[in-house]
């Protein structure tokens, strides 16, 4: 029973991570993978892009595109996995799996934006 | 998907479907690399993250991470990335007119305004993005 109360949630979260990643993921891989390492623009100063990313409002925004953008691939990619590969007898697996990797995810990234936001303002 | 009750015990005749029936057809494996483009979604975040804590962690872990982004085989992990979110995005915008539907008074909102607005508003996102980091 739990699991059928739950699974619009879900949606709601892949939906809210699909709009989220199709927005803001394009331009940031853009510039952080390919852009600024291959030197295509002139690399940032690393305080200066700590000033942009550490300030909060930036650090929110981020964190939120990459939980539900997480929720979204979570989603996804367990529908892959049991519709697309024909796993279904592991779902229960599948699903704990996928789940604990979002909560790490979104864990890491919390993580990693708080240690953004006090090294800005340290 | 859930049976109807009783139907476990009469399950009938379930034609068998291949593990690689979304190679059979154009449309099932488009489809198929739609669902694929979640795995470089999720890769987006981590390297975002590992970036983010590069970033946090000074001049030195900065630069380290940067020369390994530009190294030849992330830098193709990262190029194939790229396209797929890219494929994410227009196939997500284009799906938009089919669960927004806009009604002026009684007239239903051409579908092609609906995802013109969404990517002039991934445009105006991205536009951002980029004026606010090459500002810096």
């Amino acid at each position: 029973m739990a699991r059928r109360t739950v699974e619009p949630v879900l949606w709601l979260l892949f939906s809210a991570g699909g709009v989220a990643s199709a927005m803001v993921l394009p331009v940031v891989v853009f510039l952080f993978a390919l852009a600024i390492p291959l030197g295509w623009i002139p690399a940032p100063d690393g305080a200066a892009l700590l000033r942009l990313v550490g300030h909060p409002l930036t650090a929110l925004v981020l964190l939120g595109v990459c939980v539900l953008s997480l929720f979204h691939w979570a989603q996804r990619f367990r529908y892959t996995l049991s519709d697309g590969l024909k796993l279904k007898h592991h779902q229960r697996t599948i699903n704990t799996a996928v789940y604990v990797l979002t909560v790490l995810g979104s864990a890491a990234a919390g993580v990693a934006l708080w240690d953004a936001m006090t090294a800005r303002s340290g | 998907m859930n049976r109807p009750p009783g139907r476990m015990s009469h399950p009938g005749y379930r034609r068998p479907m291949s593990r690689w029936w979304w190679l059979g057809k154009r449309s099932y494996t488009l489809f198929a690399l739609r669902e694929v483009s979640a795995v470089f979604v999720a890769w987006s975040v981590l390297f975002l993250v590992a970036f983010v804590e590069s970033l946090a962690g000074g001049e030195a872990p900065y630069q380290a991470f940067l020369d390994w982004a530009a190294t030849p085989w992330v830098v193709a992990l990262n190029v194939l990335t790229l396209v797929f979110l890219l494929l994410h995005a227009v196939t997500w915008i284009n799906l938009t007119p089919a669960a927004v539907v806009v009604k002026v008074g009684r007239r239903r909102v051409p579908p092609r305004v609906i995802s013109g607005s969404a990517f002039a508003g991934w445009a105006a996102v991205s536009a951002l993005v980029l004026w606010l980091v090459v500002r810096v």
